[in-house]
């Protein structure tokens, strides 16, 4: 591990550099295929609509992997991370505009461990609303 | 609509390794719009130790979605999937998944239960290599939404 962050550096409250992404309809056609996820749901809007969703939404690991960004950024070895885990409590909801959706991450230490881990909880927001709730990664720090 | 209870508890045998290509790591890290550079460059991830690059951390779910196939799409669990969204996720690492790897993933089905209508379906995927080196577990909670409720 070649971690940017050093566990001595760090302190519970510490806060990582958030950061904003945007989720249009073709990330989530790329993501499909990249994943091998092909719910409709994912990019069928006559279909999510009928299941009685609002719109197409955006793929949970999609969310899911956006944020551990904010981690990872921080970290610079993404091979730092050693657990990672989220609930899924609210869909992100993708339409087929020019401006998409649009996911607010931000992160902070709330627990130092031995073995130079820390642990890190994730805040997820979209639409004005929490879409991931339990969002937390260990790291492993120098 | 409530889940076939037979599965519980049932485990799958290792699935046809699934080789991990660094063109495949190009087009996941592409496509969820991460440059890191230990993705995409055999010398920056070999400079952080690897031996070649390694995969984003929700790469594994690539993996171990193909082999939860295996229950999720058999008819007689009764799952409808267009109805599905992810519940809950969780990885927990040995080390990353990496370019050259041979995975293999043993599924088992955790649990099944139903909450407020909703059918609900936890699988385990532990994934290793060939050689049974072990490299992650990830663990994936299905939500089967009742017909009448909007989406979560």
């Amino acid at each position: 591990m070649a971690a940017n962050v050093r566990y001595d550096d760090v302190r519970v409250g510490t806060e990582l550099p958030a950061q904003t992404f945007e989720i249009h309809r073709l990330d989530l056609v790329k993501y499909a295929g990249a994943s091998g996820d092909f719910n409709v749901i994912h990019w069928n809007e006559r279909i999510a609509k009928s299941v009685g969703l609002p719109d197409v939404i955006a793929h949970g690991m999609y969310t899911m992997a956006q944020a551990v960004r904010v981690v990872t950024d921080w970290l610079g070895d993404p091979g730092a991370v050693v657990d990672y885990s989220v609930r899924f409590t609210r869909p992100v909801v993708v339409p087929d505009d020019d401006t998409g959706a649009v996911l607010e991450v931000s992160g902070a230490v709330i627990e130092k461990r031995e073995d130079k881990q820390a642990v890190v909880e994730l805040l997820a927001r979209a639409g004005g609303a929490k879409v991931l709730a339990k969002a937390r990664a260990v790291v492993q720090l120098e | 609509m409530a889940l076939n209870p037979v599965f519980v508890g049932k485990q799958y045998p290792p699935t046809e390794p699934y080789e991990v290509s660094r063109e495949k790591i190009h087009e996941f890290a592409t496509a969820i719009g991460d440059s890191n550079p230990a993705y995409l460059d055999r010398e920056a991830a070999g400079a952080l130790g690897y031996p070649d690059v390694i995969a984003p951390p929700t790469f594994a779910i690539a993996v171990s979605a193909r082999a939860a196939s295996q229950v999720i799409f058999d008819p007689s669990l009764g799952l409808d999937y267009s109805r599905v969204v992810h519940g809950e996720q969780s990885f927990s690492y040995t080390r990353p998944v990496r370019a050259g790897d041979q995975l293999t993933v043993v599924v088992t089905v955790d649990n099944i239960r139903t909450a407020a209508g909703n059918d609900i379906i936890t699988t385990r995927g532990e994934v290793s290599t060939v050689d049974g080196e072990h490299v992650v577990t990830a663990l994936s909670t299905l939500v089967s939404r009742a017909p009448d409720s909007a989406g979560s």
